[in-house]
């Protein structure tokens, strides 16, 4: 799990005298589930390109094993690709297409043929082998897409939304059959997604991207817990952003009021950003919290209510199990453990 | 509804331009100059087996060619930058809006013994070769006037093919061998089957390139036809000869448009 099998060093990568990528370093370790979230039109698709092949980078290295692989085709490169839109043969029906790569290695007809009807039935789409790929629906395509890539076993399986196009319980059924895979092979997946949820639960690493740069790294939890700014707690999960002052070490100011913290070393009457999740905050009784606010919407989503709460200058995002009716007067008490300091990024206030 | 009105002029006109002129020719084959039925006109092609089977060799041979060479540029064009792309376009089709006949005689001209190659081997002081009224002659005329037609097909079909679809294939270990083979070819067949028969039936009913290039020397079924119309006046054995002809052609068409539709059918 701890040898390095993909490294990226100093990736830059300009399209048209615009960069897209920038001083991207990563390592993707052997095994592992990497996942690269972040929002439209961030470079996800252009790193993977470049894994894969498609993309030389105007700078910077690619190692795979320890070798450098800038120059090696696409078609020698040990890794295989779930493309974002299928691209899968439009000549071919299913069966051939999932037969490709296992074809072009010139494996054994019975072995192509066991291949296949085992791994029909693992993206669930047995007795559809003899289709053709047009008369599937989105969903069968890009399942026939999975199948096609993980028939061949590669060492590295590039995973580009590949889920985008199923339906919630489908998605997640294939979110814990590739999951299932991904561990029962000892395949390294690197996964592309736009949802932060999907990312969070299949991940042993999370990469979090915006602009071509990598804002952080780091395990699903931590990055939910210690977001390295206000992008990232903006981006993974709900959070409350505001604008507040760093009084000194351990104290800080937002929403007028003064709050203890954990956090120090930002000097003293510093503006920095403040996060905290809709669900590490406390409903209390009014004047019993640090501030009062007035419930403005409620809406009930399964487990607790969402609550939007007005206070003088923020309007706050709770989730809490307590039910209090729109219009009543609530407390606010937040932890200091709950609450994140941020540097201010430029850019990054909203 | 809607679409059988419309339909209605183009059913006028191909009744009076090719349903009307299709009996005519069916009359004037099965009938002698009086007016009355016979066979005679049929039974008298067999004499021009060895013009037809000439006829389909020049135009499978210019088809073949044009295959190749028409391919080789439509590739070459799909992979251009977008302006090249329209450059090339025009300067395919530019040739095709002066008349075939004009062409073909320039074609001649430049052929000739005493014309513009051969002078040009004179000059290097290399002795002059033998180029016009040859099989050779006729063949290039052939592809130099039907080439257009073999490659805006093929083009088209190479134009829509995804390069997605391409990259799919080299990720999963094809080498651009395998990229052709397995996936550029098969995905452009439509395009090669309408080219086929494009190419091949305008080269089969052609008596203007063979005449002006071959010198008599090469005979089609072409010429066959226009000299019964405008030398022998027989007007009985040219149309039993067109009959035929016509029935080649269509079995052509059948056969190839049949597999166009067929790989349509897989690709759409
Ligand atoms: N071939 C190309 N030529 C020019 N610009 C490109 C090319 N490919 C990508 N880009 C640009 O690079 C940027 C990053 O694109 P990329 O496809 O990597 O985004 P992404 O993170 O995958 O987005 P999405 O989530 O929408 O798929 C975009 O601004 C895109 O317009
Ligand atoms: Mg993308």
């Amino acid at each position: 799990m701890d040898k390095v099998i993909i490294r990226l060093q100093n990736i830059h990568i300009e399209f048209d005298d615009e960069t897209i990528i920038e001083n991207l370093d990563l390592d993707i370790k052997d095994k592992e589930f990497v996942t690269l979230l972040g929002p439209s039109g961030c470079g996800k698709t252009t790193t993977l390109r470049t894994i894969a092949g498609f993309v030389t980078p105007d700078r910077g290295d690619i190692l795979f094993d320890g070798v450098r692989i800038n120059d090696l085709p696409p078609h020698k490169r040990q890794v295989n690709t779930i493309f974002q839109k299928y691209a899968l043969f439009p000549h071919l029906n299913v069966y051939d297409n999932i037969a490709f790569g296992l074809r072009i290695n010139k494996k054994p007809k019975d072995e192509i043929d066991e291949k296949i009807h085992e791994i029909l039935e693992i993206v669930n789409l047995k007795g559809y082998h003899r289709r053709s790929v047009d008369s599937l629906s989105g969903g069968q395509q890009q399942r026939v897409a999975i199948a096609r890539a993980l028939v061949n076993n590669p060492r590295v399986l590039l995973l580009d939304e590949p889920l985008g196009a199923l339906d919630l319980k489908l998605r997640k059924e294939m979110q814990i059959e590739l999951k299932r895979i991904q561990k029962q092979m000892g395949i390294t997946f690197v996964y592309v997604t736009h949802d932060q949820e999907e990312a969070l639960t299949m991940s042993d690493t999370v990469i979090v991207m915006k602009n071509g740069l990598i804002q952080q790294i780091g395990k699903p939890k931590d990055i939910y817990d210690e977001p390295a700014n206000a992008f990232v707690a903006d981006f993974i999960g709900e959070s409350n952003i505001l604008d507040g002052t760093m009084i000194h070490d351990f104290l800080v100011n937002f929403d007028d009021a003064e709050f203890v913290c954990v956090d120090k070393g930002f000097g003293e009457n510093t503006p920095v950003d403040v996060v905290v999740r809709p669900e590490d905050i406390e409903v209390c009784e009014p004047d019993k919290g640090a501030i009062n606010a007035v419930v403005k919407i409620v809406t009930f989503k399964g487990v607790h209510y969402e609550m939007i709460a007005q206070s003088k200058n923020f309007s706050w995002k709770i989730h809490s199990t307590q039910y209090k009716p729109e219009g009543s007067q609530i407390g606010l008490n937040i932890i200091p453990e709950y609450i994140h300091i941020m540097k201010k990024e430029a850019g990054t206030a909203n | 509804m809607k679409s059988r009105v419309i339909a209605v002029p183009y059913v006028i006109w191909s009744g009076i331009f090719i349903i009307v002129p299709t009996l005519f020719v069916g009359y004037f084959a099965f009938t002698d100059s009086n007016g009355t039925f016979t066979l005679e006109n049929i039974s008298k092609i067999g004499k021009y087996a060895n013009v037809f089977g000439r006829s389909i060799i020049y135009a499978a041979v210019a088809t073949v060619l044009c295959l190749i060479f028409g391919y080789l540029l439509a590739y070459f064009m799909a992979h251009l930058k977008e302006h090249q792309k329209s450059l090339c376009l025009v300067l395919l089709m530019l040739p095709m809006w002066i008349n075939l006949v004009l062409r073909t005689q320039a074609l001649q001209n430049i052929l000739m013994d005493n014309g513009i190659i051969n002078k040009l081997l004179g000059f290097l002081n290399i002795p002059s070769v033998k180029l016009l009224d040859t099989s050779f002659s006729v063949i290039l005329g052939l592809i130099y006037n039907y080439l257009p037609f073999m490659v805006l097909p093929i083009f088209t079909s190479l134009e829509k093919l995804d390069n997605k679809v391409i990259e799919a294939a080299q990720d999963l270990g094809a080498n651009s061998v395998n990229v052709f083979t397995k996936i550029t070819l098969p995905l452009s067949m439509p395009g090669i089957y309408s080219g086929i028969i494009m190419v091949f039936i305008p080269c089969l009913s052609t008596f203007v390139i063979s005449e002006k290039l071959g010198g008599g020397k090469v005979y089609l079924i072409g010429n066959v036809i226009n000299d019964m119309f405008n030398q022998n006046y027989n007007f009985n054995v040219g149309a039993a000869i067109s009959l035929v002809m016509m029935l080649i052609m269509i079995v052509t068409l059948v056969i190839f448009g049949f597999l166009d539709d067929e790989t349509k059918e897989g690709i759409l």
